[in-house]
């Protein structure tokens, strides 16, 4: 990679900050005009959604299953072995379902994403869209951000709760609580701030994921090489995105809700 | 370095046919990509029914010229006016309107590789919401001008180059456009092929008499172009009577971002210019 000035460097990062804010900007007003891509709309949904249903069920549930695990070894020094239940409830629903479905779905959909407007790009067919009279951001873009957000909202509430499950199959076949104990510890640890909180974090990450995979798959560059690249940093970015803004959400809510 | 003025044509000089209603018209456009001029104050107008045809040296801004016909690119100074649009200072969406009277024809076709032949076709009429049943007819009529409405159902990557090309023709055509752009549309297929899709510009040109631009690095497919007519009885192109030159066909000759020739045929042949006689040879 060629050395560039400082100055020269630093432009280049403001101008992908703008030409990004643009486009967030632009694909997010579209939703509020017509004409929508009422089809594509659907086929990414049923392609981010539905297709994303085994890595996020398979996450959740094993990362319930470790957390009661890990949880209970500590626990039982304080006698609070039946706590497990709290802990993995409050874990899922709070931090791990949002933060883990969105790496997951981020892995695998800002990369497709990527790669798939990236290879239009570079082919010209964006290029053709524009020149056919279509905007290439509302037929493109807008749809994977309705579709993303939509469906990350609905794999995280999965997530979660196969995440409960998971914890409890653990707690119950290796560490010997009783279910009913469990899934009402679970239960009672869970307020409304939780869940808000928990509810409200997938609507930033699809956003994000949507929002950067897109952006470099417009932005893509230099060929077959260049879309390799482009995958590769929009599963980056996204991924540290989610877990910055994550920070900065739970900051918020906790200063709001008070937990 | 070939730095001679352009020689163009006085409007005296002129056919008839030249004189029609301007098309396109650039004036003192510039553009520059980084540091690198790509083009250096264009002049030229290009008049209803007319096919301008676009030679130079590769990397010499010819694309890149093409491109901010239809808007796709935008010039750091000068103006340009397609359609009585001033497309220079046009909003993006305002453009989209634009495009729809304009059909473009891409390099290496640009067809959406995800949607068949028949979709890709009936884009525009699919955009348009026009009713399925009209599109399909539609989409067949076209196909049947570009001779290949056995391939309907297939997908682009099933499809050789030059078939590929047909169909990026009959994408550009199916709106009936005022304009059509004409990006290398031989670029990369053999002679025979290359023939085949001159034949179909040709064809468009006499049978739509639609106004086009068209680059090639072939100057034997330009003076095709130039020297041949369709005939519509016999289905078939056929040389102009008396070595006679298709009066609506005038070239534009490009070189290290700027025109170094605008003007006929004929001018062409019979310019002095030393690189332009050492380019032609």
């Amino acid at each position: 990679m060629p050395f560039v000035s400082p100055e020269v460097f630093a432009k280049q990062k403001i101008a992908a900050v703008q030409d990004y804010s643009i486009l967030a900007g632009h694909a997010f007003a579209n939703l509020f005009s017509k004409p929508r891509y009422w089809a594509d709309i659907y086929t990414q949904m049923d392609y981010i959604g539905f297709g994303s249903l085994p890595i996020v069920v398979l996450t959740g549930f094993f990362t319930g299953c470790v957390l009661a695990l890990q949880s209970a070894t500590s626990l039982q020094e304080f006698g609070a072995i039946s706590m497990t239940g709290n802990l993995v409830a409050l874990s899922m629903v709070k931090e791990l379902g949002p933060v883990l479905t969105g790496l997951m779905v981020s892995g695998r959909n800002a990369s497709g994403m990527a790669s798939e407007i990236g290879s239009m790009k570079v082919t010209e067919q964006i290029d053709a869209m524009r020149a056919l009279g279509t905007d290439p951001v509302r037929k493109l873009v807008t749809p994977r951000l309705i579709a993303t957000i939509f469906m990350l909202f609905f794999l995280t509430i999965l997530s979660d709760a196969v995440g409960v499950a998971g914890g409890a199959m653990v707690s119950v076949t290796l560490l010997g609580l009783n279910p009913s104990s469990y899934f009402h510890n679970s239960y009672r640890a869970l307020y409304y701030a939780d869940i808000v909180q928990g509810l409200t974090k997938p609507l930033f990450f699809g956003f994000i994921i949507a929002s950067v995979g897109c952006y470099f798959g417009m932005n893509t560059k230099g060929g077959t090489q260049g879309v390799g690249r482009a995958t590769t940093q929009a599963v980056v970015v996204s991924s540290v995105f989610i877990i910055i803004v994550d920070f900065l959400l739970s900051r918020t809510m906790i200063g709001i809700f008070g937990r | 370095m070939p730095a001679a003025p352009p020689t163009p044509a006085t409007e005296d000089q002129l056919p008839t046919a030249t004189l029609a209603k301007p098309i396109v018209v650039f004036e003192n456009v510039s553009v520059t990509f980084d540091v690198k001029p790509v083009l250096n104050n264009i002049s030229f107008t290009v008049r209803e029914g007319e096919t301008r045809i676009i030679l130079g040296p590769a990397g010499c801004g010819k694309s890149v010229l093409l491109k901010l016909a239809n808007g796709l690119l935008k010039p750091d100074f000068g103006t340009i006016t397609v359609l009585d649009n001033q497309v220079s200072s046009m909003r993006e969406v305002d453009l989209f309107k634009l495009r729809e009277r304009i059909g473009m024809v891409f390099q290496e076709s640009a067809l959406f590789d995800s949607l068949s032949v028949e979709d890709n076709v009936a884009y525009r009429l699919h955009e348009d919401l026009v009713p399925e049943a009209e599109a399909h007819r539609r989409v067949l009529e076209v196909l049947r001008f570009v001779e290949l409405d056995q391939v309907i159902s297939k997908f682009p990557s099933e499809l050789s180059g030059g078939m590929r090309r047909r169909v990026s023709i009959a994408r550009a055509i199916i709106n009936k456009p005022d304009l059509i752009l004409y990006d290398s549309p031989t670029g990369g297929l053999d002679p025979i092929t290359s023939t085949t899709i001159v034949e179909l510009i040709l064809k468009q040109r006499d049978v739509s008499n639609t106004t086009s631009l068209l680059i090639t690095h072939r100057l034997q497919d330009a003076f095709t172009l130039a020297m041949n007519r369709y005939n519509q009885q016999t289905g078939a192109m056929e040389p102009i009577p008396n070595h006679g030159i298709d009066d609506r066909t005038r070239f534009l000759v490009l070189n290290e971002g700027e025109i170094v020739f605008d003007g006929t045929t004929m001018q062409l042949v019979k310019s002095t210019d030393p690189w332009l006689r050492d380019y032609l040879s």
